[in-house]
């Protein structure tokens, strides 16, 4: 079995992820900061490992300022819902998933303005077109880190200039490109990171986080829900001290202990060689596609311009004909549709159709790319 | 540890985080149920040697450690 759907949640885990889990299960099994006994203990310093590799890896600011979710929906839900106020404005782009769109559309039906910048038909952002939106009343722009569809990647230093020079905010999801493309929150000047643990970062699914930046005031930033932390029991309010303003009941430490290794697995074999490892079967898929006849592919074509993501089209043949003949003659597992992205699938054109994306990730090999290309010329000329 | 201090924290976040700078700055620490006759805002609070007290205070300034107090038991 060829697994390319690492846009959707990576597959296979390293080792050391089970093993962590497994580890967890059978030899710490205690509630993070909830009690004092020493399995209890084991199971908040895996836990703040976590947040410190997170930090590490974002060159976040605090530790204590990654708040941990369920899923990137989860922290992008946390950002604009626990800060934004209705008559605020706030700007998007095209290309973005529903993470993102649906929380806003929910958020325009209580008198949120939301502007949305128009991307070209590969996904690219003008920068220019965004610094004409934003105006000072302006509260946040929200940014996806690469697309789930084409895997453009946005420019974030340049993006994040013109909101300083605004004085907003910027929200960045980076929830395909956590664990493959570098991201410092201080020297990009991110005010808010979304992630999430299950894809690049090599974790399980259930995990996924906020990093705050400094310039966010905490007492602007409404917790979502409320619960208990351990901590101030015998207050019936939430506390108002990092983590656990935002987090409540007890957390996916299973999940978390997973990602923490995957993290540390991430960091052994780098960033930079994981990056090449994919840009070269991006490259090498991109060519290969290319050559058959009736193939549309979408994005940018240069594979040092995007994420290893990849979506095409076939003339004539529905793309859930080419997902089923890839899965069932193939053995060749992708996702077809519209990868919970209409406006990125209007943008580029697909839409309602859809596309065939074919996400590589760490583990896919050149040998695997290659009986891609010679399934899918196989599918376009019978 | 026969007399010894006690580091009360706001969240058993920074009680981790305690622990492992002290620790990384060569003293000995030791995480344990904050004990009862202290009001605390956590379950776990951070044990020193108390003759080290003032080694612990310098720390937890110089890496921005939020804690609630520190107690000699």
């Amino acid at each position: 079995m060829i697994y390319l759907d690492n846009a959707a949640t990576s597959w296979p885990k390293p080792t050391e992820v089970k093993k962590a889990m497994n580890d967890f299960l059978e030899l710490v099994g205690g509630n993070p900061g909830r009690s004092g006994h020493r399995r209890s203990i084991d199971a908040a310093r895996i836990m703040y490992n976590a947040r410190e590799a997170i930090a590490n890896s974002f060159n976040a600011p605090d530790p204590l300022k990654v708040i941990f979710t369920l899923n990137a929906t989860h922290a992008i839900n946390y950002a604009l819902k626990g800060l934004l106020k209705p008559g605020d404005t706030v700007i998007t782009t095209s290309m973005e998933h529903n993470s993102v769109m649906r929380p806003l559309r929910a958020l325009e039906e209580e008198g949120i303005i939301l502007k949305i910048v128009p991307c070209l038909s590969d996904g690219t952002l003008k920068i220019e077109d965004l610094e004409n939106m934003i105006d000072s009343n302006t509260k946040m722009v929200v940014v996806n880190h690469a697309s789930n569809v084409t895997g453009t990647i946005a420019p974030i230093n340049e993006i994040a200039a013109i909101v300083r020079k605004h004085n907003t905010l910027l929200l960045v999801d980076a929830s395909q490109t956590a664990g493959i493309i570098p991201i410092d929150i201080k020297t990009q000047q991110i005010d808010l990171l979304a992630f999430t643990g299950h894809k690049g970062l090599l974790g399980p699914t259930g995990t996924g986080g906020l990093v705050i930046g400094d310039r966010i005031k905490l007492n602007d930033m409404v917790p979502l829900m409320q619960g208990g932390t351990g901590s101030h029991s015998e207050y019936e309010t939430q506390p108002d001290q990092l983590p656990d303003k935002y987090e409540f009941g007890t957390s996916n430490i299973i999940g978390i202990a997973g990602l923490l290794a995957g993290i540390n697995w991430i960091n052994k074999r780098t960033l930079d060689s994981i990056r090449e490892h994919e840009t070269m079967l991006a490259g090498l898929l991109t060519d290969g596609l290319l050559q058959i006849q009736g193939l549309t592919l979408y994005g940018p074509y240069k594979a040092q311009d995007k994420l290893a993501v990849t979506s095409f089209t076939l003339n004539n043949i529905d793309v859930s004909e080419i997902g089923l003949r890839l899965d069932e003659d193939f053995d060749i597992l992708c996702r077809v549709g519209l990868h919970c992205a209409p406006a990125a699938h209007h943008t580029i054109g697909t839409f309602p159709r859809g596309t065939v994306r074919i996400a590589p990730g760490i583990f896919n090999t050149t040998d695997e790319i290659q009986q891609v290309i010679k399934a899918v010329n196989k599918i376009a000329v019978p | 540890m026969k007399n010894y201090g006690v580091v009360l924290f706001y969240t058993s976040s920074s009680a981790m985080r305690a622990e492992k700078v002290l620790g990384q700055n060569g003293l000995t620490v030791k995480l344990v149920p904050t004990p009862r006759e202290l009001s605390s805002d956590c379950g776990v609070a951070l044990r020193f040697n108390s003759e080290k007290i003032d080694n612990v205070n310098l720390f937890l300034n110089q890496f921005s450690i939020e804690f609630q107090s520190v107690h000699i038991m």
